[in-house]
């Protein structure tokens, strides 16, 4: 299979704690790929990673042939070039209207005119169906809407890769419903290669290719979603099936009852 | 807002600002009064020049025309010499006498000029040979008490 | 023992956090200075910002040092008096306003007005992720929010200190001439003859500037560094108005201590 980005290796951590140890993953060009996990897992920072934001401590991430945190600045750029990423929220400009905010990106990199910036502003706005709000500005959005303009923002430039951190949290389920849908329909008409990070496992389940299972800062289980219903491990079956003590401990780790009481 | 808006503001607030310097400038400041371009220089030693300072005016009849540029301390002749930048548009003749002021009681010092009759005129780097002290108010009052004293006895 | 050793540890760990925080301060000024070329070829996101930090800071200077005038004015009036030379007070004022309370009271106030609101814009900004979008998009946030925004800063800055000088100014005119009854000609020809443009004036406005780039680059710089968190961001903001009326008051004692020889 042709492998867009080729995560070799790697480790990471802030400071001297490590969050990651030796993960491997691979991305295959124009699948829909999740990362999974807990909260506070390190799911968001294989994004960073990936967007060259932050540096691993040791392995490398490998985008497009390209070692990421070995390029300069410019180097950097040019492949984030390539990628548009939804924010957990959406990370709207909120000083800038919506047309203005999905314009932007094509302001920056490109020397279009005006006309067919327009133009294009509108086709990726009609897209996540939200041509009829151009005019209004951030603050003026549910919360939905903002994280449809935001994607309507990412593939701006019709990027290779797409990145979602999070793109169902805070939704209700109509919301939720058309970002699935908006990000399978995406992904298959720009033959992109996206990648989501979520816990939210109907909607992951329903339309991924392929799924990363984190725990510890360890690839716990990964497959399809078929593959994974099937399995027996323990975590997946307990993070899969929402119970609350398994593998994963209802309790933080504490000292015996007893000695907390101090009976 | 859009962006013709904002630009005639701060547009506007450019303009605010260039007209309050202006206003500084010419209303507050010496700068119209300061506009001697072309200068030359003459020297005057005085035994004391009181409080005189680099940048005091130079007055001829009232009138400022030109500037103390530097004073300093002759070591050999043991007196100050004043070195003066003159506006070129003012000529004064070579016996031209040198007198340092007070501006009222208490006010500033300032150097006044008052012209001779000598036929030649002062050029750049001359000498001005007639000059009076600063009076310098313990000396006067030390001298008014001494005659006092004198007239007592 | 134990508590002075730790006493000792923390002002070795406190010193060691703030010149950490003095170098990332020094690093952002130099990513500006390198990314100023962006923010000059587009110049309509730097006259946007000046419009944020100059245009709407003007009402509070002008009012301010429409007043500052006043009291200026009128408490020279009562000292100068007793010595009778109350024709005097043109000069009074306008030094004071030229040399010192222009750009010293402009910088704290701009620091409480603007540079609060540089550095809660971009606090939030960060908190939103915003910048880090901007990052993913492959734009520097240095070259589009920062440099904007310290330019901004170090134009508006002068031409506010100018504008509360002559308002101060206008202010201190209008209770000497108009309230008391100065004489109105000695009130403008005392400040005149007194007044040095290369010494007064452009020492102020050189005053000013300095200013104008500490308040900026502090409320940059806090922005930036900011935790991305709501309590973050209102310390961050707390921390530029604290920081920057120190930095003023520090910095023209050493400017005034070798301007005004």
């Amino acid at each position: 299979m042709d492998e867009l980005i080729t995560i070799d290796d790697l480790s990471f951590g802030y400071g001297s704690s490590s969050l990651h140890k030796n993960i491997n993953m691979k991305f295959s060009r124009g699948k829909v790929s999740a990362i999974m996990g807990g909260s506070g897992c390190g799911k968001t920072t294989i994004l960073k990673l990936i967007a060259g934001q932050l540096i691993p401590k040791s392995g490398k991430v490998i985008v497009d042939g390209q070692i990421v945190h070995e390029q300069d600045r410019d180097g950097i750029y040019n492949v984030r070039r390539k990628m548009g990423m939804l924010f957990q929220h959406g990370a709207l400009f909120t000083d800038l209207s919506v047309y203005e905010n999905v314009a932007f990106p094509m302001r920056e990199h490109t020397n279009l005119p005006e006309n067919i910036i327009k133009d294009l502003v509108l086709l990726k706005l009609n897209a996540v169906g939200l041509r009829g709000a151009q005019k209004k500005m951030p603050s003026e959005l549910s919360g939905g809407m903002a994280r449809r303009v935001a994607l309507a923002r990412a593939i701006a430039l019709d990027p290779d890769i797409i990145m979602y951190d999070e793109p169902f949290a805070g939704l209700d389920p109509i919301s939720m419903a058309v970002i699935c849908d908006l990000i399978r329909s995406l992904n298959d008409a720009l033959g992109a290669t996206s990648i989501i990070v979520t816990h939210d496992v109907a909607e992951t389940f329903s339309f991924a290719d392929y799924i990363y299972f984190l725990a510890d800062g360890k690839i716990a289980a990964e497959g399809t979603p078929k593959q994974l219903l099937a399995s027996r491990l323990p975590f997946v079956r307990q993070f899969i099936h929402s119970e609350k003590d398994g593998p994963v401990p209802f309790h933080v780790e504490a000292p015996s009852y007893k000695v907390d009481l101090q009976l | 807002m859009e962006r013709a808006k904002l630009d005639i503001w701060v547009g506007i607030f450019v303009i605010l600002g260039i007209a309050a310097m202006f206003g500084l400038a010419t209303k507050v400041g010496n700068l119209t009064s300061n506009s001697i371009k072309e200068t030359y220089q003459v020297f005057a030693n005085f035994e004391n020049i009181g409080g005189l300072k680099p940048r005091a005016a130079v007055k001829a009849a009232g009138v400022v025309v030109g500037r103390v540029d530097s004073i300093v301390f002759d070591t050999e002749a043991y007196h100050a010499v004043v070195k003066i930048k003159v506006d070129t548009r003012y000529i004064f003749p070579k016996d031209t006498f040198a007198n340092i002021y007070t501006a009222g009681l208490l006010g500033e010092q300032y150097i006044g000029l008052e012209a001779g009759g000598d036929l030649e005129n002062l050029e750049d780097g001359d000498l001005i040979t007639q000059t009076q002290d600063a009076v310098v108010l313990e000396k006067l009052i030390s001298q008014f008490l001494y005659n006092k004293a004198a007239e007592e006895d | 023992m134990n508590k002075i050793l730790n006493f000792i540890e923390g002002i070795g760990s406190t010193f060691r956090k703030k010149m950490a925080r003095l170098g990332a301060g020094t690093r952002l000024f130099f990513l500006v200075l390198i990314y100023s070329g962006d923010s000059f070829k587009r110049i309509h996101l730097t006259i946007r910002e000046i419009y944020f930090t100059g245009v709407l800071s003007l009402i509070i200077i002008v009012v301010s040092a429409f007043f500052v005038g006043m009291v200026l004015g009128l408490q020279g009036y009562y000292t100068l008096e007793k010595y009778g030379s109350s024709e005097a007070i043109g000069v009074l004022v306008a030094l004071a306003l030229v040399r010192e309370l222009g750009p010293v009271v402009t910088a704290l106030l701009f620091a409480g007005r603007a540079g609060t609101a540089i550095t809660a814009e971009i606090g939030l900004m960060k908190a939103t992720e915003q910048l880090s979008a901007m990052e993913v998009m492959a734009v520097s946030p240095v070259a589009r929010i920062i440099a904007p925004r310290f330019w901004a800063g170090m134009i508006s800055m002068p031409i506010l200190a100018t504008i509360f000088s002559m308002v101060g100014i206008l202010g201190g005119y209008f209770i000497a001439v108009l309230v008391i009854g100065v004489d109105e000609g000695s009130f403008w020809s005392q400040m005149q003859a007194n007044v040095d443009f290369s010494n007064d004036i452009v020492d102020g406005a050189i005053k000013s500037i300095v200013f104008g780039f500490a308040c900026t680059i502090i409320a940059l710089f806090e922005g930036f560094d900011a935790p991305p968190t709501a309590e973050g961001v209102s310390r961050a903001t707390t921390r530029t108005v604290v920081i920057s009326s120190l930095a003023v008051l520090g910095l023209d004692f050493i400017l005034t201590s070798f301007m005004f020889v």
